[in-house]
């Protein structure tokens, strides 16, 4: 048993160095912009960085559009899958899963070529169009996560009984779907929401290949060009993702404390 | 036909026009860009039915970018599960205060989305010619990294980095493994006499054996179908399979745009059979947590 203790200590220890190391690493680093001692310039030269602001406002927007336009293909899907067509679930988890099956450069090396300027739904055709096709393939990157996370808090209620009740109440579909199934599967829907924007946010292989002026892009040529600049956008696109991940456990603790069968 | 029979139709029609936004959408972005490719690997530009690409890949340079891709894909996921395997372990069963495993937990969350271009710039303030790393280690200890052959634009420096969001990943996936081992095993095994080591190789190991094996394949694909980290990394210079197939994207480099879709597919292959391989072997391994 001590020697167990000892081991685990010896693993724990390993394990949070090579996790704390880089980080510290990469914050000292950041910190060297200025010859001799340590400055936060670094980061004043990333936030006075108009392509910085831009890049980063275009990547919250899509960020923004994917989570609504997603919440709204997942929610009534797995709604009406669960109450309706309960024998296509494993269909459509299995297509919820493709897309890490399917690495995305190759879903979006389709893209290319089915939605080209001189195909029959030409997305690439104009800049408006490139973005639609830019937040559903986002889209496609957060499904298997989105669909997890509401189906997961679509379990924990009855939608059958739910939707009975409000239909003997008179309630319309679209009624039934905002004001019964939504709130309830709410929990579910913010964690979708938050994995989905530390996704997006991030996101290098799409915008780049259908040349959006993105995030993910802008770092990889701010990488390829300052020295100093590259480890302050890590540091902040590490508190991105842990503060996103920080209201995804908030949202999944409000789930676990209401009520798990009505 | 009957009115009973009419309603049912219209009923049916109704059930499943509920999920037709969702099926179109599979389609259009999922399902018809995937099979585009896979049967244009199998065409000619002139668009007749050949094997061409497909031998076309078992050329020297594509062989050599699928093979670096396939050592870092595996050397990542191998070490990842390893290590995240005793980090799980430790936190289980070890015996350490319960803040270390919410902790653990808490950052194998954020770590393991934690990936693309600002890894790499995370690894390259640490390991890089100028990291804070390779300078610690040179000012205090004399070690000069770079001088012993060790480059971060390598297969061991890629390997190195992929690890930061491989580890996590198994610990996220093998914690509940290990919470599902019942005490009941391992005290049924000791009164009948077993040693810690027979328990574990022979009961423990056993039942988490598909839980492990699934994960590493889940990582394998994991990390082969990574790009962003690697491209920045190291830019093109390092020709792994996803870094080649960019630059085909973007200019033909194969001078062959089925060449191209024979790339993908094999991109697909490949992390196709080892997710199928996972999702088989965690069905398999829920039958133990129940």
């Amino acid at each position: 048993m001590k020697t167990q203790k000892i081991g685990a200590w010896i693993a724990i220890l390993f394990g949070a160095s090579y996790f704390v190391v880089p980080l510290i690493a990469t914050f000292e680093f950041s910190l060297r912009m200025r010859r001799g001692e340590y400055s936060f310039d670094a980061y004043r030269s990333v936030f006075s960085d108009v392509q910085f602001r831009e890049s980063f406002s275009y990547s919250i927007v899509m960020a923004i559009l994917t989570i609504i336009f997603g919440v709204l293909l997942v929610v009534p899907t797995a709604y009406w899958v669960r109450l309706r067509l309960p024998q296509m679930r494993p269909v459509v988890e299995f297509i919820t899963l493709m897309p890490l099956v399917i690495p995305a450069i190759v879903i979006v090396f389709g893209y290319l070529r089915l939605y080209n300027s001189s195909s029959f739904i030409p997305f690439t055709g104009s800049a408006r169009g490139t973005d639609a096709l830019l937040m559903f393939s986002f889209m496609t990157l957060s499904l298997p996560y989105m669909y997890r996370s509401v189906d997961t808090a679509m379990r924990t209620i009855d939608v059958g009984t739910l939707t009975e009740a409000a239909q003997s109440l008179g309630a319309s579909w679209p009624t039934i779907m905002f004001k019964c199934i939504f709130p309830n599967v709410m929990s579910g829907v913010l964690s979708g929401a938050f994995i989905t924007f530390a996704i997006v946010i991030g996101e290098f292989t799409m915008p780049s290949l259908l040349n959006r002026p993105a995030f993910g892009p802008y770092l990889q040529l701010i990488g390829a060009n300052r020295a100093y600049e590259p480890p302050a956008l890590a540091i902040i696109a590490f508190a991105i993702t842990w503060l996103s991940m920080a209201l995804l456990q908030l949202a999944s603790r409000l789930n676990k404390s209401a009520p798990s069968r009505p | 036909m009957s009115a009973k029979q009419a309603i049912d139709l219209k009923k049916t029609a109704i059930d499943w026009l509920g999920i037709t936004p969702f099926l179109l959408f599979a389609v259009m972005f999922l399902i018809a860009p995937t099979l585009y490719l896979v049967t244009g690997a199998f065409l000619n530009p002139a668009g007749e039915f050949t094997f061409d690409n497909i031998r076309g890949l078992f050329t020297d340079k594509i062989i050599a970018s699928y093979w670096i891709s396939i050592k870092v894909s595996l050397a990542s996921s191998l070490g990842g599960a390893f290590i995240g395997f005793f980090l799980a372990w430790a936190v289980v069963l070890g015996g350490l205060p319960s803040w270390i495993r919410s902790s653990l937990l808490t950052f194998s969350g954020v770590a393991s989305n934690f990936a693309g271009v600002p890894l790499a710039f995370a690894f390259l303030a640490t390991l890089g010619r100028t990291g804070l790393v390779t300078i610690l280690l040179r000012d205090w200890f004399g070690i000069n990294l770079y001088a012993t052959g060790f480059n971060l634009l390598s297969f061991l420096g890629l390997t190195i980095t992929y690890m930061y969001f491989q580890i996590p990943l198994m610990v996220l996936i093998i914690t509940p493994a290990l919470d599902g081992l019942k005490k009941e095993w391992r005290e049924a095994a000791e009164i009948l006499g077993a040693t810690n080591t027979q328990y574990w190789m022979k009961v423990a190991l056993p039942i988490l054996f598909p839980s492990i094996l699934g994960t590493t394949l889940l990582l394998f694909a994991n990390s082969f179908g990574a790009i962003a980290t690697a491209y920045s990394l190291t830019g093109s210079t390092f020709n792994i399979v996803p870094i080649q197939l960019y630059a085909q994207i973007r200019g033909d480099v194969l001078h062959n745009p089925n060449l191209g879709y024979a790339l993908a597919l094999g991109m697909i292959v490949i992390t196709g059979i080892s997710n199928l391989i996972y999702i088989w072997l965690r069905m398999r391994a829920e039958r133990w947590q129940k």
